[in-house]
């Protein structure tokens, strides 16, 4: 019985720091997709296709995918030169986008569950924090 | 049969009127070249934009927020700028001298700045004198309101006319149901003021009450070119429009341009945004650009450098990196060009005193035109 009691709070707990990380991530992917709007949609356009030979794609992006530090650095603190997406080699600028680290999270968040990408793994205020330039 | 006959007439009629800009909105390539483009200051990021000093020295701005003297060959950063709001499309944004610089030493430009209570930032116009390296007696003349932290449309140009207004963009701060049509809020309008920040007592709005008095024309979305046409003396503007509603327009006191009532464009999703293109009261664009070529900078061509251009406007496209070259009748653009095609995003483009014609990509730096002999 004892056993039975401690198991079951031990489950609760578990569930309920699940929904809530759940739902944080839910709520960041949705305040992202805000920031897409203001910030990224007139390069990367709705669907995150980009413009060929001009600007990246972002649905089902392989760098975007792979490179979860150099996608987080770029949006914090922009990028410069040749980046390959997808095959395809890009050079062109994405001009700093002066966002704080939180709207960084959260626009992170956002483009690395949409348009077909997915990702479990939620990026973090701290996260964003950590990368330096 | 008269009566088919007239139809079959108004049928023709309607269709060459329907088709009226057609022949403007194809872009040709040159089949010759006629220039080469020499790279004459490199490692700039988002040159802005740039003046000729009267030593023959260039000031450039970047939109970080840097202004960067190019004298002799050199770079060098020049100190005591104002606090940039370095987010989104906003920066550090235009500069301009005054006609009479070599009496008075007023520099203009426009920034992002945080200035005021609010959080966020909007369009700023200042004007300082450059000291050596350093930037002194520095006079805010114009602060648009309120600061929001959204990024987009800024505008931001500046341009003298031949009586000696200043006039000035600021873009609509991504609130276009809010704005740009509402003369008591800035944003969405060209403004015109005094060189010293003073308004004008014969601007348009300055006796309607809460009226924003700078405000010289209104309706207007992101103008990011400006330039006096070198005959008529009027003040040309571009702007970006939403997808498909790139336009050129002529200022002319107290016009609505319509924004976001009227457009040739859609919403970047593809929805549309209004189905009318034009109405009773709003001033249609002498030239919008489908698909749009988002247009930033600006310039007549006037010297005898190039001879198959004079009288051409000339226009940066961030989208399709090229320069175009318009070729106009009156206020008729009636030929598209592109040229320095994928040199990357064209941010400015201006004719020097010497007559040669300059032009800012981002991420590279300024190139000279030099005609081919």
């Amino acid at each position: 019985m004892k056993f039975f009691i401690i198991g079951y709070l031990l489950l609760v707990a578990c569930l309920y720091y699940f929904f809530m990380q759940d739902k944080e991530f839910q709520e960041s992917i949705q305040r992202g997709k805000d920031i897409y709007t203001d910030f990224c949609i007139t390069c990367h356009l709705e669907n995150g296709e980009g413009v060929q030979n001009t600007f990246p794609p972002l649905a089902k992006s392989d760098y975007l995918m792979n490179d979860r530090e150099g996608s987080i650095k770029g949006v914090k603190y922009g990028r410069m030169g040749e980046l390959v997406v997808n095959g395809v080699t890009y050079n062109n600028t994405m001009m700093p986008l002066g966002l704080e680290d939180e709207e960084v999270a959260d626009v992170m968040n956002y483009i690395l569950n949409s348009w077909g990408n997915s990702s479990t793994k939620m990026v973090t205020v701290e996260e964003v924090g950590l990368i330096v330039k | 049969m008269r009566n088919s006959i007239k139809a079959l007439y108004l049928f023709v009629v309607m269709t060459n009127l329907s088709c009226a800009q057609k022949s403007d909105n194809e872009v040709n390539s040159p089949t010759q070249t006629t220039f080469t483009a020499e790279l004459i200051v490199d490692g700039l990021a988002i040159p802005w934009g740039m003046v000729f000093l009267p030593d023959g020295s260039m000031l450039i701005t970047e939109k970080s927020g840097e202004f960067i003297l190019f004298k002799d060959g050199q770079k060098t950063t020049i100190a005591n700028g104002p606090s940039v709001y370095n987010r989104g499309q906003g920066g550090l944004l235009d500069i301009e001298l005054h006609p009479d610089y070599e009496n008075n030493g007023w520099i203009y430009f426009s920034f992002a700045s945080e200035e005021g209570e609010d959080k966020g930032g909007n369009t700023a116009i200042m004007r300082a004198k450059l000291n050596g390296n350093s930037l002194t007696d520095k006079e805010l003349l114009y602060k648009a309101s309120p600061n929001t932290t959204k990024g987009q449309h800024f505008g931001s140009r500046l341009e003298f006319d031949n009586e000696g207004y200043l006039y000035f963009s600021v873009g609509e701060r991504g609130e276009r149901d809010i704005n740009p049509q509402d003369i008591t809020r800035d944003g969405g309008k060209i403004y015109r003021i005094y060189d010293d920040g003073r308004i004008p007592d014969d601007n348009p709005f300055v006796n309607e009450p809460n009226a924003k008095k700078a405000i010289y024309t209104y309706g207007n979305r992101n103008p990011q070119g400006m330039a006096k046409h070198p005959e008529t003396g009027a003040i040309w503007i571009h702007e970006h429009g939403p997808q498909g509603g790139d336009e050129i327009n002529i200022v002319k006191k107290g016009v609505n341009y319509g924004w976001p009532v009227i457009t040739y464009g859609i919403n970047y999703s593809g929805t549309p945004i209004t189905d009318k293109t034009e109405m009773e009261g709003m001033e249609q664009p002498i030239h919008y650009w489908v698909p749009s070529i988002a247009p930033s900078g600006m310039t007549f061509v006037t010297s005898d450098k190039y001879p198959a251009w004079k009288g051409n406007l000339l226009v940066g496209s961030l989208s399709f990196q090229y320069l175009e070259r318009l070729e106009l009748n009156g206020n008729e653009v009636t030929y598209r060009e592109k040229l320095m095609e994928d040199i990357g995003r064209v941010r400015n483009v201006c004719q020097g005193p010497d007559g040669f014609i300059y032009v800012a990509v981002e991420g590279k730096g300024i190139y000279k035109l030099v005609p081919v002999q």
